[in-house]
C-alpha cells in the first residue's frame, strides 16, 4: 500500500472535503467555460430586455441595462478567481522563499523579514489598494497587487513556522552532513514537508482573495467596466437592489458558494494532512 | 480488605481492544510495579483506575476502590480522585498549566481535597517535603527544570494525603541523575505516608528498585505477575525473560582492542553561544557550552563521552562532525586541521554521525533508499552501479534487506529505522563514527540487538567510535575508554572498569550514584 | 515584563515610521511632480508653480518628510486644497462615524462569537455544535457589505425597524445616530463573530486534550471545571492573536460597509479624495488608518504578554 492510495481512500471518506472539492471544481469549470462560451454575449446592453425575471428567456434574469446575469456571473467568476489566484501566486512566489530563507539563515536576516512582515500586516489590502489607485487609477491589476501584497507575509509566516519546526530535525542535519547546500536542503527536505501546510493556506487565501476582490470592486477600487466581476455586479446593484433584490442576491450567493466550497475543501485537506488533528479523539497516551 | 481491586478490566477503542482481561489487587500501603513497552496498555490501565479514560474509550470489567465500584457520576468520581488518589504523569512540562504559578496550582489541589484553610503553610510544607525551596511557589512552570516540575507534580499529588499514588512513567522524561532523585523521593514519600503505590514504567530496573511486586504487560494483557524476586530470578514467560535479559545486557569488549596511532585530536575546543542582543538593551554574556576540551581518538578505538544533559556533549559532537563551528581551538583529523563546519569536503566521507531519534532522522517524504544513499554525493567518483551496490551491501551489513529501500520511513519500526540510520552513516565507509545516544530512543527489547550490531560493524569495518551517552550501562558495553564531561569540560578519563570502581570527580560519582541497582 | 514592553513599543514606533515613509514616498517623491499630478496635464505652468509653493515642494524630500512627521505629531496633517480645510479637522469629523462603528462591530463580534464558540466546544459533536459550525461556515463566507444589503432588505424594507442608510449627526440626535449605526455594525460584526466562534471552538477543543487538563482532573475537578479554570485562559491566547488580525479587516470592512449605508465616514472621505486627486487628504487618512491598525496590534501584543508569562522572560521568542 503506497501513501497515495491511502490518501485517496481517506479523502473519499471525508464528506465535507468531497463536497468542497466538487463545489470548487464546478465553479472553476463554469468560470473557465465563460472564456469560450456564455449563454448570451456578456456585456451586450439591451435596454428593451432590462429587468427580465428569473427563469424566463434569461435563466437568471437581466440587470438594469438588460445584460444577461447568468453570463455576467460566469465571466465575473472568472475575473474573481483570476484576481484571487494571481494574488495567491504573488504571495506564494515571494512569501514562501522569504519564510524559508528566514528560517534557514536566521540571525539579523530573519529579524528583518519578521519586521517587514509586521509592517505589511499593518497595511490591509484595502489601504494598499487605495494607495495604488490614487497613483495609477483603478483596475483589476490593482486588486491583484493589493491582495497579493497582503498575502506575502501570510505565506512567509506559514513557511517560516513550518521550516523552523523541521529545521531542528535530524534528517536536515543528516543532509547537511551529506554536503547539501542550504538551498538544496530547502528544496529537497523542507519544501516537500511544508507543502501541505502551504497548500492548505493557499486555499484559505484564495477564498479570502475572492472576498477581498468583491469588496474592492464594490467600492470601485478593483475591476472596472466593461470588465465584470462578482464585486462589480454588486456595485451595479447597489442603487437598485431595494427594488430588484435578485440583482444583489445572485452574485452574493455565488460568492458565498465558492467561498464555502473553498473553505470546506481547505478544512478537509487540513484534516487529511495533519495527523495531529486527524488523531483528535483517540487517546493521547504514551507508553 | 484490599484498597484497589481490578477484575477483568477491558479497554477498547471503536471495538478494537487495547487492554483485555486485566486483574490486579493492591492492599493499603502496598506497592505494585507495572512494566511494559509502549502500546502495552499500562498507561490506559492507570487512567481507567483514576476514571480518566478518554470519552472515546469503552471500558468493561469492574474496578473496586475500598470494596465499592468507581462512581459512574463524573462529579463524584472527580471528588474521589481529588481526595483519595494522587497521580503523577510523564511529561512534567505539558502536565502543568503554563499560565499559572506552581504555588497556585498546588494550592488548588489542597483546596480540592477539602482543606479550605491555611493553604499558605501547607503549600510551603509540601514544597519542603518534595525538596523544593519556598520561593519556587512563585515560579511559572517554564521557569523550572524538568526535575523541579516533576517535584511540583508530586507535591500536587500529595496535597490530598491520598491513599493511592499512581505514578505513570514519572521519570522517563528526566535525565538519569534526576531520575534517581525522583525515584528516591517517591520511595521515601510512599514509606513515610504509608501510601499504596502503583508505579508504571518501561524501565525494569526502576520498577525493581521501587516495588516488591511486579506485573509484566504486553499488548494489552498481563504476561506474568508476582513477587520481584520470582519475576527477576525465575521468569516463567519468554517475554519476561527477554526483558530481564535486556536489562542485564552485557557485551564483552575485546579486552585489548588493537589500537593504532591517533586518528583525531581536539585541542582546546570551545564553543560560546552569544545571546541575541536586543535593541536598547545591553548584550548579556554568552554561555560557554564547550570549554577548552582536548581529546584524542586512536584508530579502531571506541571512546564514550558521558555526562548529564546540558553538559555540552552533543554540542561537542556536532562540532567534531562539522555541523557546528568551534569559537576557539582547533581539531585535527588525520593530517588535516579544521574548526568544525569548515571540515573540507574531501574529509566529510570519513566522519559520520548516527542520530539519537530514529523517527526524526529520515525525511518522511523520501523513500528510505534515497535517504540512505544521500551521503554518497560526497563521493562523486562512484558511478551509479557502484552506488547501488554500496547501499545494498551496507543495508545487508546492518541486517536488513535491500528490497526495503523503496519503502517510506513510516513503514518501519524504530529498531529498523535505527539500523537504516546506521547504514546511512556507514555508506561512505567512514573512519570515525560519532554515535549520539544511539539506542536511548529505542524500546528496551531492541536495544541489545542494535548494540550488538554496532559492536560487530566496528570489528568488520575497523571503525573508530565516539559514543555520546548518559547511560553508563551502555557505555560499559561499548567503550574502551570513557571521558566524563561536566559543564562543558572533560573532568575525568579512564577505562570503564577503573572509572566505575574508583570514580574521582564529583560528576562521575553523581552519574554512578544515579545508576539503579543491578537486577 | 519591562523589556518585553520596551521591545513591543520599539517595534510599534519602527512600524509606524516605516509606514509613514512608504506613504510619503509613494504619494510624494515617486511619481514625478505631485502638483502636476494633482492639477492634470492641461494646467498652466504658473498654476503648477503656485501649487508647488503652496505645498512646500521646493524643499528637499528628507526635510519635507521630517516636517510632515513633526506636523502630524502636533496634529497638523496639512491643508486639503480641494476642500480648503485642515485635513485633521476633516478626518476628525469622519472618525466620529467610523470609530464608533468599528468599535461597536468589534464588541458585538466578541459578545456573539466567543460564547457560541465555547458552547460548541463544550457540546462537541452535538446537534448544537454541528448547527453552529455550519452557520459559522456560512458566516465566514459572507461578504460583509452584501450582508449589509440583506439586513437592509429585512430590517428596513420589510420590517421597517431601522433606517436603510444615512446618518444623523451625534450632536443633532444621539439616539438617531445610534440607530443609523445598528445595521452597519451588525453587518460588520456577524462575519467576524463567525470567525471568532470557529477559532474559540478549535482552541478549546485542543485545550481539552492538553496534559494539564488531565492533571487538573486528577486533582479532583470534573472535565467542565477543569476546562473552565485552566482551559479557557489558555484557549484565549490564539483567540487574542486572531482578534488583533481581525481588527485590520474590520477597519477595511468599515470603509466598505459605509458605502452600503451611505454613512459619511472615513471611507467616503477617502473615495472622494481619490477621485479629486487630493493627495494630502488621502495621505492623512491612510496614516490614521495605519496608526489604528498598528495600535491595535500593539495592544494585542501587550495583552498577550500580560496573559502569557512565557513571553515575559528575558528571551522572549515568537
Amino acid at each position: 500500500m503506497s501513501i497515495r492510495d491511502h490518501w485517496a481512500g481517506r479523502a473519499l471518506r471525508h464528506p465535507s472535503f468531497v463536497i468542497g472539492l466538487l463545489g470548487t471544481l464546478a465553479f472553476i469549470g463554469l468560470a473557465l467555460l465563460s472564456a469560450v462560451w456564455t449563454p448570451h454575449v456578456v456585456d451586450r446592453v439591451n435596454i428593451a430586455a432590462r429587468f427580465a425575471p428569473l427563469f424566463g428567456d434569461y435563466l437568471l434574469g437581466t440587470d438594469h441595462l438588460g445584460r444577461d446575469i447568468a453570463s455576467m456571473l460566469m465571466r465575473g467568476a472568472l475575473t474573481s478567481l483570476t484576481v484571487a489566484a494571481v494574488a495567491v501566486g504573488i504571495g506564494l512566489v515571494i512569501g514562501v522563499p522569504l519564510g524559508l530563507a528566514a528560517a534557514i539563515v536566521g540571525g539579523p536576516f530573519e529579524w528583518l523579514i519578521l519586521r517587514v512582515n509586521d509592517f505589511l500586516f499593518a497595511f490591509p489590502a484595502l489601504i494598499v489598494a487605495v494607495l495604488i489607485t490614487t497613483l495609477f487609477g483603478p483596475g483589476a491589476t490593482n486588486a491583484m497587487l493589493a491582495i497579493g501584497i497582503f498575502n506575502i507575509p501570510v505565506f512567509a509566516r506559514v513557511a517560516r513556522g513550518g521550516a523552523l519546526s523541521l529545521k531542528s530535525l535530524d534528517y536536515v542535519a543528516a543532509a547537511r552532513l551529506a554536503g547539501l547546500s542550504s538551498l538544496a536542503i530547502a528544496r529537497k527536505h523542507l519544501l516537500p514537508n511544508i507543502a501541505s501546510l502551504v497548500i492548505v493556506q493557499a486555499t484559505i487565501q484564495l477564498s479570502l482573495g475572492i472576498l477581498a476582490e468583491a469588496g474592492l470592486s464594490y467600492v470601485g477600487l478593483g475591476t472596472q467596466p466593461p470588465g465584470t466581476s462578482l464585486g462589480l455586479m454588486l456595485r451595479d446593484a447597489q442603487s437598485i437592489f431595494l427594488l430588484h433584490p435578485h440583482l444583489a442576491m445572485v452574485p452574493g450567493l455565488a460568492i458565498m458558494f465558492i467561498v464555502v466550497s473553498l473553505n470546506l475543501a481547505g478544512d478537509g485537506l487540513r484534516d487529511l494532512i495533519d495527523p495531529r488533528l486527524r488523531k483528535e479523539g483517540l487517546p493521547r497516551v504514551a507508553a | 480488605m484490599s484498597l484497589l481491586e481490578v477484575k477483568g478490566l477491558g479497554i477498547a477503542f471503536s471495538g478494537r481492544p487495547v487492554v483485555e482481561g486485566l486483574d490486579l489487587t493492591l492492599a493499603p500501603s502496598e506497592r505494585l510495579g507495572v512494566i511494559g513497552e509502549s502500546g502495552s496498555g499500562k498507561s490506559l490501565t492507570a487512567l481507567a483506575i483514576a476514571g480518566l479514560l478518554p470519552d472515546t474509550a469503552e471500558r468493561t470489567g469492574t474496578i473496586l476502590f475500598e470494596g465499592s465500584p468507581l462512581p459512574e457520576d463524573e462529579a463524584t468520581m472527580a471528588r474521589l480522585r481529588g481526595k483519595r488518589i494522587g497521580m503523577v504523569f510523564q511529561e512534567p512540562m505539558s502536565a502543568l498549566n503554563p499560565l499559572m504559578q506552581v504555588g497556585e496550582q498546588i494550592a488548588e489541589a489542597i483546596f480540592l481535597s477539602g482543606d479550605r484553610v491555611g493553604y499558605g503553610t501547607q503549600v510551603l510544607a509540601l514544597l519542603d517535603e518534595v525538596g523544593l525551596e519556598p520561593q519556587h511557589r512563585r515560579r511559572y512552570p517554564h521557569e523550572l527544570s524538568g526535575g523541579q516540575r516533576q517535584r511540583v507534580m508530586i507535591a500536587m499529588a500529595l496535597a490530598s494525603r491520598p491513599d493511592l499514588l499512581i505514578a505513570d512513567e514519572p521519570t522517563s522524561a528526566l535525565d538519569l541523575v534526576t531520575q534517581r532523585q525522583v525515584l528516591d523521593l517517591l520511595d521515601r514519600l510512599a514509606r513515610n505516608r504509608r501510601m499504596a503505590l502503583l508505579f508504571i514504567s518501561h524501565d525494569l530496573k526502576a520498577v525493581a528498585a521501587l516495588c516488591p511486586r511486579i506485573m509484566v504487560m504486553q499488548a494489552g494483557r498481563v504476561v506474568e505477575a508476582g513477587p520481584r524476586e520470582a519475576i527477576l530470578g525465575h521468569p516463567r514467560e519468554r517475554y519476561t525473560r527477554m526483558l530481564v535479559g535486556a536489562a542485564r545486557f552485557r557485551i564483552h569488549t575485546l579486552a585489548n582492542a588493537p589500537m593504532g596511532d591517533p586518528l583525531f585530536t581536539a585541542r582546546q575546543i570551545s564553543r560560546r553561544f552569544e545571546s541575541p542582543s536586543l535593541l536598547f538593551l545591553p548584550r548579556r554574556a554568552g554561555t560557554l557550552a564547550v570549554d577548552a576540551v582536548s581529546l584524542t581518538l586512536r584508530r579502531a578505538e571506541s571512546v564514550a563521552l558521558v555526562g548529564p544533559s546540558g553538559c555540552g556533549k552533543s554540542t561537542l559532537a556536532r562540532i567534531i562532525v562539522g555541523l557546528d563551528r568551534a569559537t576557539d581551538g582547533t581539531m585535527q583529523f588525520d593530517r588535516t586541521v579544521y574548526h568544525g563546519s569548515d571540515l573540507p569536503g574531501a574529509l566529510r566521507p570519513d566522519i559520520s554521525l548516527v542520530f539519537q531519534d530514529p523517527f526524526g532522522s529520515f525525511n518522511p517524504r523520501l523513500r528510505i533508499g534515497a535517504s540512505v544513499s544521500e551521503p554518497l554525493r560526497l563521493l562523486p567518483d562512484l558511478d551509479e552501479a557502484a552506488r547501488r551496490r554500496r547501499v545494498a551491501d551496507m543495508v545487508e551489513a546492518v541486517g536488513l534487506s535491500p528490497d526495503m529501500l523503496s519503502r517510506y520511513p513510516h513503514q518501519f519500526s524504530g529498531g529498523q529505522r535505527q539500523r537504516f540510520a546506521i547504514a546511512r552513516a556507514l555508506v561512505t565507509r567512514p573512519r570515525l563514527v560519532v554515535l549520539d545516544e544511539p539506542v536511548s530512543a529505542l524500546d528496551v527489547s531492541v536495544r541489545g540487538e542494535v548494540l550488538a550490531l554496532l559492536h560487530r560493524l566496528r570489528a568488520d569495518f575497523g571503525l573508530t567510535y565516539l559514543v555520546i551517552s548518559h547511560d553508563l550501562d551502555m557505555v560499559r558495553a561499548l567503550a574502551d575508554r570513557v571521558l566524563v564531561m561536566s559543564a562543558g569540560r572533560i573532568v575525568e578519563e579512564g577505562r570503564p572498569a577503573k572509572l566505575f570502581e574508583k570514580p574521582e570527580h564529583e560528576q562521575t560519582r553523581a552519574l554512578l550514584a544515579a545508576r539503579l541497582p543491578e537486577l | 515584563m519591562i523589556p518585553y514592553v520596551l521591545k513591543r513599543l520599539a517595534g510599534f514606533v519602527a512600524t509606524l515610521l516605516a509606514a509613514a515613509a512608504v506613504t510619503f514616498l509613494l504619494l510624494d517623491a515617486l511619481p514625478g511632480d505631485p502638483a502636476r499630478f494633482i492639477l492634470g496635464i492641461n494646467a498652466s505652468p504658473e498654476a503648477v508653480q503656485a501649487l508647488r509653493l503652496q505645498l512646500g515642494l521646493e524643499a528637499p524630500p528628507l526635510e519635507r518628510f521630517i516636517r510632515w512627521i513633526g506636523g502630524m505629531l502636533q496634529g497638523d496633517f496639512g491643508l486639503s486644497y480641494t476642500q480648503g480645510a485642515p485635513v485633521s479637522a476633516l478626518i476628525a469629523e469622519r472618525l466620529a462615524v467610523t470609530f464608533p462603528l468599528a468599535l461597536a462591530a468589534m464588541v458585538i463580534s466578541i459578545a456573539i462569537g466567543l460564547p457560541l464558540g465555547i458552547l460548541a466546544a463544550r457540546r462537541r459533536g452535538s446537534l448544537a455544535d454541528t448547527g453552529l459550525m455550519m452557520l459559522a461556515q456560512l458566516g465566514v463566507a459572507v461578504p460583509n457589505f452584501w450582508f449589509g444589503m440583506l439586513l437592509v432588505l429585512l430590517f428596513s424594507v420589510t420590517l421597517r425597524w431601522l433606517p436603510p442608510g444615512g446618518f444623523v449627526p451625534w450632536d443633532e440626535n444621539a439616539w438617531g445616530a445610534i440607530r443609523s449605526l445598528v445595521l452597519p455594525s451588525f453587518a460588520l460584526a456577524l462575519p467576524q463573530a463567525a470567525i471568532l466562534a470557529r477559532v474559540m471552538r478549535t482552541a478549546l477543543v485542543d485545550v481539552q486534550s492538553a496534559d494539564y487538563i488531565r492533571t487538573a482532573r486528577a486533582k479532583g475537578l470534573t472535565m467542565g471545571e477543569a476546562v473552565w479554570r485552566h482551559g479557557v485562559r489558555n484557549a484565549l491566547l490564539p483567540v487574542l492573536t486572531i482578534l488583533g488580525l481581525q481588527f485590520a479587516f474590520l477597519v477595511a470592512g468599515t470603509i466598505i460597509v459605509e458605502n452600503v449605508f451611505y454613512l459619511p465616514g472615513l471611507g467616503r472621505l477617502i473615495f472622494t479624495a481619490i477621485s479629486e486627486r487630493d493627495l494630502i487628504l488621502v495621505r492623512g487618512a491612510i496614516i490614521v488608518l495605519v496608526v489604528g491598525v498598528t495600535l491595535t496590534m500593539l495592544v494585542v501584543d501587550l495583552l498577550y504578554g500580560l496573559v502569557d508569562p512565557r513571553l515575559r522572560v528575558r528571551r522572549a521568542s515568537r
